[in-house]
């Protein structure tokens, strides 16, 4: 399925105009045995804007995309992570599909991505914590992957894992979470057009502080749906428990919708505090939108729910 | 001020983090709680050492921690909330943590305005039961603290642990002193 360059809300660069797939299968994931080979991917960030004939909003600069994130797993300050993460080994890497599916087995990842189409997808990204970036997110549409497994009728869910290694992951040496991280999806969510499989942003590989080297990218949830550094996918019947739901099931729910009438306990979620670079300070906080601008797209899959109770 | 300098170097060098006001008000926060811990130190410093200098810089510590405290409260106020006064009022009557914040700077406002000598005398009495209050500002700002954090408490504990603990110690010498009373009444009583 294509996408033409007329979506109001998340830009898609034409896979023609810069992406050759046959160089990105050829050379693995993005680059041969990580290393990115000089043409594999020649796009930098001025090109990006070139492309950009129908964005909306801003895009946050990688310096910013890379170094103020929430991972735990390798710290909890914001900047831990990129400045921990280098201990993660990401080549090889290999994912566990299992569950209610036709096709379960533990996969090759660079195999697995090799079966997709890899589009650019730049989209918003809300954090419950009330700051948003815009990224420029590299990946496959998990709808592709899912029909891939070939999930029974039975599966009504999507359950993800990251990767439980706490001599990789110096973080989960302490129980800011109980770890492994653990995310879900209900079926309609994972199979929206929107929904990716992340390997990368900005034209690159993912780095590892962004959860390389696969990630999940629900951009009308807040942002700790995201599950970084996935190794596990599992189809199964019941809705699962995600780890924040766990660790405060009265402040973060499994929906996570981005929602400015539900606010949390303890801070209003009616706006947000947009990532930009350059000199923000004076930068005034922006409305956040339902559904974080994409309620076109997903907003019928909620009809008849309250979202009140099922936050 | 120090660390104010230092946040008006880091600001102009871009050195803020991806999103500056929530460094800022982190920075500002977290300076205005140590001068704090600081200030309520001074006292059983003197007790302790038996040394007046502590008595002589109190006034300037504490009235540092007025002015770390406000300047955290400017930037909120002005840079994130962009002088929206309604979202302002809305806030300190809905979110807990900004409700106990805005009443430890409210607190805090009187004893600066009486922090100078010509205050004192004319207070008298007053003065010293008025200015106990900086004890209810402590555990004001570390339920603000405990109130925002998203899930590890453990370093608004560890402030709260610290201001505890000198809380603790004026609170034993205040009854120690009580029943050197009963004993010795002669004795005279520590500023």
């Amino acid at each position: 399925m294509k996408f033409k360059n007329t979506h109001k809300d998340f830009e898609i660069t034409d896979e023609s105009t810069y992406l050759n797939r046959r160089q990105i299968i050829k050379s693995g994931l993005l680059g041969a045995a990580g290393v990115l080979a000089p043409n594999a991917f020649a796009l930098t960030l001025p090109e990006f804007k070139a492309n950009q004939k129908f964005l909306i909003d801003e895009m946050t600069t990688e310096k910013d995309a890379t170094t103020y994130n929430n991972f735990y797993e390798f710290g909890l300050s914001k900047s831990a992570p990129s400045e921990n993460a280098g201990s993660l080994k990401t080549e090889p890497w290999s994912v566990e599909i299992s569950g209610l599916c036709e096709k379960p087995g533990t996969y090759d990842l660079e195999k697995l991505v090799s079966q997709f189409t890899l589009e650019e997808r730049v989209y918003r990204m809300r954090c419950v914590e009330a700051w948003s970036m815009v990224i420029p997110w590299l990946g496959f549409k998990l709808a592709d992957l899912i029909q891939y497994c070939q999930p029974l009728s039975t599966a009504k869910y999507v359950y993800f894992e990251t990767l439980y290694d706490p001599e990789q992951m110096p973080g989960q040496r302490g129980r800011s979470i109980p770890w492994p991280y653990r995310e879900g999806l209900r079926m309609d969510e994972a199979m929206n057009e929107l929904t990716l499989m992340a390997v990368g942003m900005y034209g690159k590989e993912l780095p590892n502080q962004n959860g390389a080297p696969l990630r999940l990218v629900v951009p009308w949830k807040y942002g700790f749906k995201g599950i970084k550094s996935i190794v596990k996918i599992k189809f199964v019947d019941k809705q699962p428990v995600n780890s924040w739901q766990a660790i405060a099931p009265d402040e973060y729910g499994f929906y996570a919708n981005v929602n400015p009438e539900v606010d949390h306990p303890r801070w209003s979620q009616a706006t947000e505090r947009r990532i930009t670079g350059g000199f923000s300070l004076f930068n005034s906080r922006i409305k956040t939108q339902m559904f974080n601008g994409y309620g076109d797209y997903v907003a019928n899959l909620y009809k008849g729910m309250d979202l009140t109770k099922q936050f | 001020m120090v660390p104010f300098g230092l946040m008006v170097w880091d600001g102009f060098q871009q050195n803020l983090t991806a999103d500056p006001i929530e460094e800022l008000l982190h920075r500002t926060g977290i300076w205005t709680l140590r001068i704090l811990i600081l200030t309520l130190m001074m006292t059983p410093l003197k007790i302790i050492t038996g040394s007046t200098v502590f008595i002589r810089i109190r006034r300037m510590v504490g009235l540092f921690t007025f002015f770390y405290a406000s300047l955290h409260m400017t930037i909120y106020v002005w840079l994130d909330l962009g002088l929206d006064w309604p979202h302002f009022i809305e806030d300190i009557v809905e979110r807990p943590y900004i409700t106990v914040g805005m009443l430890a700077w409210a607190l805090m406002l009187p004893m600066a305005i009486t922090s100078n000598r010509w205050m004192m005398r004319k207070l008298g009495k007053r003065w010293k039961m008025l200015h106990r209050s900086i004890y209810l500002v402590l555990v004001l700002g570390c339920l603000h603290f405990l109130w925002l954090v998203k899930s590890d408490l453990t370093e608004p504990l560890i402030y709260s642990g610290i201001g505890l603990t000198w809380l603790l110690f004026r609170v034993v010498h205040y009854y120690h002193g009580q029943r050197a009373q009963i004993q010795h009444p002669s004795q005279s009583r520590t500023p």
